[in-house]
């Protein structure tokens, strides 16, 4: 069991974190106290344009190697200590560290490059967390960054000073793990450059989409299944160019008895995409919070086993485990619902708030 | 267990009376639940009603827990806010006034009372319910009513006055379920989803609209009205309407369908051993 | 000197219950029970006893038994009964031992050592009966992305390969008409096509019986090209080129002229009363581009309109042949594993060549995986798929479907006496004689193959629902659902499973 929130300012307006603690706050019921964590987009406005890499190190030594490393992949702009409050009940298990890097020039024309920037950085991303031992990156994206340990969300918010940043995109998640031990790593938001995820539930298909993901380079090292939720997103979304509500009919497609109804071309291309994109497709109870940096999704399992919440209210869109947690930081609310089993709920910058018809 | 143990620090009731705003408004006492734990606020619950409060409100509820759980009497209780997950879990007997919404699992296995919710709910509301009624203003969601059962003269029913999700009715042993359809969703304006009444093998669904056979779930089939199901919804209806307003004539003349169990044992020949095949 | 000596069996038979009806003479076709009408005598040739139990399930009062005989030779655990027999009878005859059916050795049976999880609170089981719970699978070339153009509306613009499209994972196995009547194909391709699944014609050709049929029929293209004609080729769903089978990796097949009839002189296209030899290799395939070559002539034959699966038997190499298999454009991979069936088959061949199903779906499925191919083609397995168990671990462990052979033939009656190569099956199954394919009604085969089907799809779903899954794509490739019981260390590394309790 765990609790999800987001909060989402469609004019890309910055808020500080105390909402979002709040609604972290509010589903504490929801939590057993073995993770917890927010990820906020926005909040480096000054180094907008560098990927700012969010490091837990358990040791001096897994940072020298780490720093190592880096030298010879990326310039560092500005690296310091993350400021970070004592809290008795998270005892401080790493160092973390915050790296402004950007890739340069003449990196860009070596042999390892890979043929996007993102793909690199992501490369360096896995070598970190793959091979140097007691080295994680927690995030790696650009102007957003992940807060997360082993602990009550309060707490941590506490901890990491979150009410201190301001973001126009805040997600959540407090967790009550079932299968992995509580490590700080392993809690959520999981992130992948600029996507982020919060999961409630059990992905029952991991074994499969983790082979489908690792066909592919990805490399899940978690111990963790929602790992492949933010890998599958950045394979299909930016990698193969599908749009948001195109990946959620691969993730949570229709069932057949559906499809066979379908008029054409429709039903060619749910059965293409069904065919296609059947080891990635995500099976279990789950309710997922995807976030990147002009986009914020909300979606469920096919058959609704996990509760899932959305609100809007002027330029706010929210997203919950719970309706309480909306109410709490905003009573007036001008629309709230729940999406149906497997359709997205899509919250764009500069659009509107759209729940994606596919079931 | 997330309960802070600083709100009971002293033990005596005068003193957590004291901390935790109750107060009275005529024949109702009330209660501000504003910023409490659940624990908190049901621990006072039950105490205000031994010390002999018969109607209760509570304020500012949002999304507190367990409320009215296994409690048994006719008490009254308004809420004011959302009320949390289990609402009137294995409650035996209250009526219980939601001004705002209810989240999963209200009624969860009922077994005499009265739910009313000017809002709407979400999942698996009236799971396992025995007895008792749950009317519901506007829209639920998933798995609602599922399992629900009869017993001797007991007979929960549901009404809900919006649409409902997927597997209503699920595995239903017993009870009735009314769905009116008065209002539809934007992004699925069907009266119920799919999977309807899966697993049914005792009870009834009436809507208020008619249906796709595809729909039904398995062991479910539709069935002719008589004039009983039409007297039995005329009281429902009537009684939804006093809750929440509309003419109970006007919305009794739309086409209603009912479903119903296949049987009460729908999957007898689904097993079976080499001796029984002969072998 | 006796053949079969020690008999292996002893027909016994309760004296007060027997009727004298005689049936038990007309019922068995290998001569066991002999009446002398004048003596008023029976005569039970014990020697000849197969124990296919034909009389036994027929006599009107269940008055025979057939036992194992008791006579044994002293008993030594290597020179056994059966290796002394053997050596004897070799000695005798000068002959190959010929038997049927699948590998008899006690090798390890890996699906025995595997266990399915089970969801238990961290994640709901999923009831079947009342819940969606989906099986379709489709077999075939996949594309490694969807290309939409997003306007108005939205355009697929990724053209997808011919893919056949399957109601449940399970097909029945290509068996030759030839190796068994017409009557049995008859009831696989009705049941077949009542369930929404396949069955393979095998290298005999199709018999016109079976046309109406044809769209849940997959033809098979064999070394000795039978019956390939550019209709057959364009007839059936999918084509299948046969490199081996399981049961005999690496030689070839004989069906000997006194077996061709007209009917089968008239479906394999062949002069009736010639033999009918499948040589070892295709003589156009001695290395993998020749395999390519006729895997497109095949697709340019028939308008790349229908899938071309190529099978082959599970041996050492089968995961590097199985990518040279994928790359050289066969749109599936058929294993066989060392346990497949066989109507007849050198018994060295059958018992000592290939290697297990279960390893050899982990290795190819890793293999593909590794090249970033394993969408290029489908992964069918067979060889001792016993059950929905069986089929469930092969799917976990890779498999996108499988194909059953022995069990849809036990289905229709056989009860595995291993004797198919003789003609004289008692069940119409593995003959060609009239009067036994009397026995094997199409109506009720059909009926009872469905059945099967239905069953196990019925406790597929039951598997998926209990590991909290509603479609079988999520449990695919998904070793995680397995572990380990009584397997070493390397086992499990092979078939990529941890050991329980992990």
């Amino acid at each position: 069991m765990c609790g999800l929130g987001g909060i989402f300012n469609r004019e890309g307006k910055r808020i500080a974190g105390n909402d979002i603690i709040t609604m972290a706050r509010m589903m504490r019921d929801r939590y057993d106290g073995r993770g917890g964590g927010f990820a906020g987009y926005g909040i480096y406005p000054k180094y907008a344009e560098y990927y700012a890499l969010h490091l837990f190190f358990r040791d001096e030594e897994a940072k020298e190697a780490t720093e190592e490393y880096l030298k010879d992949r990326v310039a560092i702009i500005k690296d310091e200590e993350v400021p970070m409050r004592s809290v008795k009940e998270i005892p401080k298990e790493n160092i973390v560290w915050r790296y402004f890097v950007e890739v340069p020039h003449k990196f860009r024309s070596r042999k390892d490059y890979l043929a996007q920037e993102e793909d690199y950085i992501i490369d360096t991303v896995f070598t970190i967390n793959d091979e140097i031992d007691g080295a994680f990156v927690a995030s790696s994206g650009k102007n957003m960054g992940v807060f997360k340990a082993t602990g009550m969300p309060d707490d941590v918010a506490k901890m990491y000073r979150v009410e201190k940043y301001k973001a126009y995109c805040w997600i959540t998640h407090g967790r009550f793990p079932t299968n992995t031990p509580g490590w700080w790593g392993g809690a959520h938001p999981f992130n992948l450059l600029d996507w982020s995820v919060v999961h409630n539930g059990e992905i029952s298909s991991y074994g499969t989409n983790r082979r489908y993901l690792e066909a592919h380079g990805y490399k899940c090292r978690l111990l963790t299944d929602t790992e492949v939720v933010a890998y599958l997103f950045d394979l299909l979304v930016r990698r193969q160019g599908l749009s948001i509500r195109t990946a959620a009919i691969a993730l949570t497609p229709p069932f057949w008895k559906h499809i066979d109804k379908m008029p054409e071309p429709k039903r060619s291309i749910y059965t293409a995409l069904r065919m296609t994109y059947a080891p990635a497709m995500l099976n279990g109870p789950f309710a997922i919070i995807v976030a990147n940096r002009d986009t914020m999704v909300g979606l469920n399992d096919r058959i609704k086993l996990r509760p899932l919440i959305a609100a809007k209210s002027g330029e706010f869109v929210y997203i919950a485990s719970e309706e309480a947690a909306i109410r709490e930081i905003q009573p007036e609310l001008e629309k709230l619902w729940a999406p149906r089993a497997g359709n997205p709920v899509i919250a764009r910058l500069h659009d509107d708030v759209r729940e994606e018809v596919i079931h | 267990m997330k309960f802070s143990e600083s709100n009971l620090r002293g033990d005596s009731m005068a003193a957590t009376l004291e901390k935790a705003r109750v107060s009275r408004e005529g024949e109702f006492v009330v209660i501000d639940a504003k910023g409490m734990h659940y624990r908190e606020l049901n621990e006072l619950i039950v105490r205000v009603i031994e010390e002999g409060a018969k109607k209760l409100k509570l304020i500012n509820v949002n999304g507190q827990r367990f409320i009215a759980d296994g409690l048994r009497g006719d008490y009254y209780i308004e809420i004011y806010g959302v009320a949390g997950d289990d609402l009137a879990a294995f409650a035996n007997g209250p009526t219980i006034v939601v001004y705002g919404d209810v989240q999963d699992g209200a009624g969860n296995t009922m077994n005499a009372g009265k739910i009313i919710v000017h809002g709407n709910g979400t999942d698996i509301i009236g799971h396992s319910m025995r007895g008792g009624k749950i009317f519901v203003r506007g829209h639920v969601g998933y798995r609602v009513g599922i399992h629900m059962k009869e017993y001797r003269e007991q007979v929960p029913v549901l009404v809900i006055g919006g649409t409902a999700g997927d597997f209503l009715g699920e595995y239903m042993a017993g009870g009735r379920i009314i769905i009116l359809g008065l209002e539809r969703l934007e992004t699925y304006p069907e009266i119920v989803g799919d999977w309807l009444a899966t697993g049914i093998h005792g009870g009834a669904i009436y809507l208020r609209d008619t249906i796709e056979e595809d729909k039904l779930g398995y062991g479910a089939k539709f069935e002719e009205l008589t004039d009983e199901d039409y007297a039995f919804l005329r009281r429902e209806i009537e009684e939804f309407c006093s809750y929440f307003g509309g003419n109970a004539e006007e919305i009794m003349k739309a086409k209603f369908t009912k479903v119903v169990p296949l049987s009460h044992r729908p999957f007898a020949a689904m097993y079976s051993d080499s001796k029984e095949a002969g072998h | 000197m006796v053949r079969n000596f020690p008999p292996d069996f002893v027909v016994r038979v309760d004296k007060e219950a027997c009727i004298n009806c005689l049936r038990c003479t007309r019922e068995c076709p290998f001569g066991v029970h002999e009446y002398d009408k004048e003596k008023k005598k029976w005569k039970r040739h014990h020697e000849k006893c197969v124990a296919c139990l034909r009389c036994a399930y027929m006599c009107p009062t269940q008055a025979i038994s057939i036992e194992r005989s008791p006579m044994e030779y002293s008993p030594h655990p290597v020179w056994t009964n059966k290796v002394r027999k053997d050596i004897k009878t070799q000695a005798e005859t000068g002959s190959v031992i010929l038997t049927a059916m699948g590998n008899e050795l006690p090798y390890l049976n890996y699906f025995d050592h595997l266990v399915l999880d089970a969801c238990q609170v961290t994640n709901p089981s999923i009831d079947p009966l009342r819940e969606p719970m989906e099986l379709r699978t489709y077999l075939g070339r996949k594309p490694e992305k969807v290309d939409l153009e997003e306007y108005d509306g939205v355009e697929l613009k990724t053209k997808i390969a011919p893919n056949l499209k399957l109601e449940t994972p399970i097909m029945f196995a290509h068996m030759s008409y030839g190796s068994i009547s017409i009557e049995a194909q008859l009831s696989m391709a009705r049941a077949a096509k009542e369930v929404g699944t396949y069955m393979g014609t095998g290298e005999g050709g199709m018999h016109r019986d079976l046309y109406p049929y044809a769209d849940h029929i997959i033809t098979q293209v064999a070394s000795g090209r039978f019956a390939v004609h550019e209709e057959y080729l364009k007839r059936g769903a999918a084509i299948e080129i046969k490199i081996g089978q399981g049961a005999k990796p690496g030689i070839g097949g004989h069906l000997p002229g006194t077996k061709v009839t007209a009917e089968i002189s008239e479906t394999r296209m062949i002069p009736e009363g010639s033999d009918a030899i499948s040589p070892a290799p295709h003589h156009d395939i001695y290395s993998i581009e020749d395999l390519s070559r006729l895997i497109y002539a095949l697709k340019e034959a028939t308008r790349y309109r229908k899938p071309v699966f190529v099978k082959i038997a599970a041996v050492h190499n089968v995961a590097p042949i199985a990518v040279g298999i994928i790359r050289a454009g066969a749109d599936a991979v058929v294993l066989d594993g060392f346990r497949g069936g066989t109507g007849a088959a050198p018994q060295v061949h059958r018992d000592h060549h290939g290697i297990p199903i279960e390893a050899a779906i982990a290795s190819v499925d890793q293999r593909l995986r590794e090249e970033g191919i394993r969408h290029w083609g489908s992964i069918i397995a067979s060889g001792g798929i016993r059950s929905s168990a069986d089929v469930a671990k092969a799917i976990a462990l890779g498999a996108d479907a499988v194909y059953i052979g022995t069990a849809a033939l036990i289905a229709l009656g056989c009860t595995v006496c291993k004797k198919c190569y003789t003609g004289k099956c008692p069940w119409g199954i593995a003959t060609q004689v009239p009067e036994l394919r009397k026995r094997l009604n199409p109506d009720e085969g059909a009926r009872r193959a469905a059945n099967l089907l239905k069953a196990w799809s019925h406790e597929l779903k039951e598997i998926l629902g209990a590991l909290g899954l509603n479609s079988i794509e999520s449990l695919r490739g998904n070793r995680d659902r397995l572990r380990g019981v009584g397997l070493s260390d390397v086992d499990l590394e092979v078939l990529g499973v941890k050991p329980a309790g992990r």
